[in-house]
């Protein structure tokens, strides 16, 4: 991990002494600090971990750009959580080069550095977004990501948008400490990961994209072979003896397609990926199929005013079925928002994630209010309720919890 | 019949533009009032024809019933399209927390316009319905249908009246949309016989009752030809509630072409 570090500071470096930075023509600093607390309504099942927690997050953002438009951006994020000593935690999300220019028809852009990258269009679950790893320890929706070394080129034209990435460096997932909430039942010690490739965290990652927008139809088609983001867990010891799960990251290829058809007010959605090389729940390596397809549908000017009403259903599916490795190999999403189209842009959404073959089912709030001009109020909830024994998340079931947060932004 | 031209939205031009043409069918005999309107709102688009593209920054000053008041701030850039429908793309700046933010918008003459919002803590580019017509826009007075593009196709026009407007005589029309998401039924608009700039719109909504009216205080000319409002007053009869839009620091001819519109260039606005 210090490794992985200082590369990613190097790469900073690098960024900071690049030549650009003697034109400068316009900087701006911005950014947030965020104060949230957490509640779990229930009591824990491992020893040690507690029922609240209070955290303090700053993300502040620095861009710089010269007279031809091309920009550095850093925006390093740290954590300070009272709870939880592996979620108080510091990243580089974003710090790199911004290049563009036009090629005779077409035109191109080059981001060199660290990045993120979003690929899809569901919302239950983001299947086919692969570019980045999950800091998994800062929300279980797993939206968050890490920064990712890469050198990404675009070019554009009339036939669409073509995409590559070269990923020099891996990142692995963030897991909980022992104290910590929401994580699995045995600890995950991050001093034992393994890889398949024996190049390690080095292996270089590639990837390509292709997407266009056609009238109502904006879809991308995507390749990525490298490391799996995803790691399986294999049973191991620490060095007392006690259990622990251990990382392994695999190599993988994935074959994705993701498309929303906008059509007046509704939004259908589609994600779907072959993937290659990955084990399952058994075991065993064989390629599989999974997919997100659903809706979103708008009532506008609801409450007899402004608010509108979204209502959204997914489904997603998983073809390994029983020996998935996620937890939604067949469950279906339905969720309401409302956004109340205020001063204050308040908004709710609420929704509940049901499995179909299993009593398993989450529900999940969340809202948010803005107060003044730079201080906005956030509510988060997720409930795990009736969670089958057999489930991913079994070790989840005592992890109910409401978040209240307040940020300042600048 | 005419070949179909469009205008850009009221909030794009907002006024209207120099006497380029010679006006010889304003006084043309049998013309029914429907007509006339048509041709009103025709010549004002010819007039601003060729603008190109410019920028504007934005500052809406939003105040509610008890008078309390908060700021919206935005960058606009837009790109006129005579093909089909103009191009823009808006920057949020404040408040603070949708900072970075971006909407970029492909608007048609027929169909629905395409529109995109960058969302810049996922770096997600999320295709968005542009059917909510009615609804308000950053919370303001100002409809999402009042600040896109407007096609002259998409309404049907009746010359009302003559009336003085200060010192000037103005043209009262009214315009029907033919959408049934707008979230009006007719919209009467004062336009000064001299430069075909607006001076005042009424907006009445889907029960017929008078919703919302927009007054323009002043315009400038740019590039000695396009006119462009310097600030404009919503208010709403209903709620009590008003939004001064202040529009600053236009640039015209800027160096903007369609590769600034694009979901591509839409992940780099700042």
């Amino acid at each position: 991990m210090p490794r992985g570090r200082a590369i990613l500071l190097g790469g900073l470096f690098l960024l900071l002494a690049s030549p650009a930075g003697a034109e400068t023509v316009f900087q701006e600093v911005t950014g947030r600090l965020t104060v949230e607390g957490r509640y779990f309504s229930q009591s824990s099942i491992q020893s040690g971990q507690r029922e609240q927690s209070l955290s303090v997050v700053a993300e502040p953002e620095a861009y710089l750009e010269n007279e031809a438009g091309e920009g550095l951006v850093l925006k390093p994020f740290i954590r300070y959580d009272s709870a939880d000593a592996r979620r108080t935690h510091w990243d580089i999300r974003e710090a790199y080069g911004l290049f563009f220019g036009e090629f005779e028809d077409s035109e191109w852009e080059l981001r060199a550095g660290i990045d993120k990258v979003f690929w899809g269009v569901a919302e239950s679950r983001h299947l086919v977004d692969v570019i980045n790893q999950t800091d998994l320890v800062e929300n279980p929706d797993q939206e968050e990501k890490l920064g990712q070394p890469m050198v990404h080129l675009t070019w554009l034209n009339d036939y669409g948008t073509f995409e590559a990435f070269a990923l020099p460096y891996f990142r692995e997932r963030t897991f909980q400490s022992r104290a910590g909430r929401l994580r699995p039942e045995l600890h995950v010690d991050g001093d034992q990961t393994a890889y398949e490739s024996a190049a390690e965290q080095h292996h270089l990652d590639v990837a390509a994209r292709y997407s266009k927008s056609i009238g109502a139809l904006d879809f991308g088609l995507a390749w990525f072979e490298g490391t799996n983001r995803n790691p399986v867990f294999s049973l191991g010891f620490d060095g007392q003896g006690s259990p622990v799960l251990v990382s392994f990251y695999e190599q993988m290829r994935q074959l994705s397609l993701d498309a929303q058809v906008t059509t007046g007010a509704w939004l259908l959605k589609f994600e779907s990926f072959w993937r290659d090389g990955e084990r399952d729940a058994a075991g065993l390596e064989s390629d599989y199929l999974a997919l997100v397809g659903g809706f979103e549908y708008t009532l506008y000017g609801v409450l007899g005013g402004d608010a509108d009403l979204g209502m959204l259903m997914e489904f997603l599916y998983d073809g390994r079925d029983e020996r998935a490795t996620v937890v939604t190999e067949e469950d279906v999403f339905t969720a309401l928002r409302l956004a109340f189209n205020d001063e204050a842009s308040t908004d709710i959404l609420f929704g509940v994630i049901q499995d179909l073959d299993k009593s398993t089912r989450t529900f999940f709030l969340e809202a948010n209010r803005r107060l003044s001009d730079n201080i906005t109020l956030g509510i988060e909830g997720t409930g795990f309720l009736n969670v089958d024994a057999q489930d991913g998340q079994f070790s989840l079931r005592k992890d109910s919890f409401v978040q209240l947060d307040l940020t300042y932004h600048y | 019949m005419k070949p179909m031209t469009r205008r850009p939205g009221a909030l794009f031009l907002a006024g209207a533009f120099s006497a380029v043409l010679a006006l010889n069918s304003l006084s043309a005999g049998a013309e029914s009032p429907e007509e006339k309107g048509l041709r009103i709102a025709l010549e004002a688009e010819a007039r601003d024809k060729g603008y190109g593209n410019y920028t504007a920054d934005q500052t809406m000053i939003l105040r509610n019933k008890r008078g309390q008041e908060s700021e919206r701030n935005l960058r606009i850039s837009v790109l006129e399209n005579e093909a089909d429908g103009d191009k823009s793309l808006i920057v949020f700046n404040r408040p603070r927390d949708v900072k970075g933010t971006a909407m970029l918008t492909h608007s048609h003459k027929f169909e629905d316009d395409d529109q995109w919002l960058f969302l810049p803590a996922l770096k997600r580019v999320k295709r968005i319905s542009s059917s909510n017509k009615a609804g308000s826009f950053m919370g303001s007075e100002f409809a999402f249908e009042d600040m896109t593009s407007q096609e002259i196709e998409k309404y049907t026009y009746r010359w009302l009246r003559d009336e003085p407007c200060g010192e000037m005589t103005c043209w009262v029309s009214e315009r029907m949309p033919l959408d049934k998401n707008s979230g009006y039924t007719r919209q009467v608009s004062w336009v000064d016989q001299d430069e075909y700039r607006i001076w005042k719109v009424e907006y009445y909504d889907r029960k017929k009752s008078h919703l919302k009216t927009l007054t323009v205080p002043s315009h400038q000319q740019y590039l000695g030809k396009h006119w462009r409002a310097d600030e404009m007053q919503m208010v709403n009869h209903l709620t009590g509630k008003s939004t001064r839009l202040i529009w600053q620091n236009y640039s015209f001819a800027a160096d903007l072409d369609d590769s600034d519109f694009t979901k591509v260039s839409l992940k780099r606005a700042r």
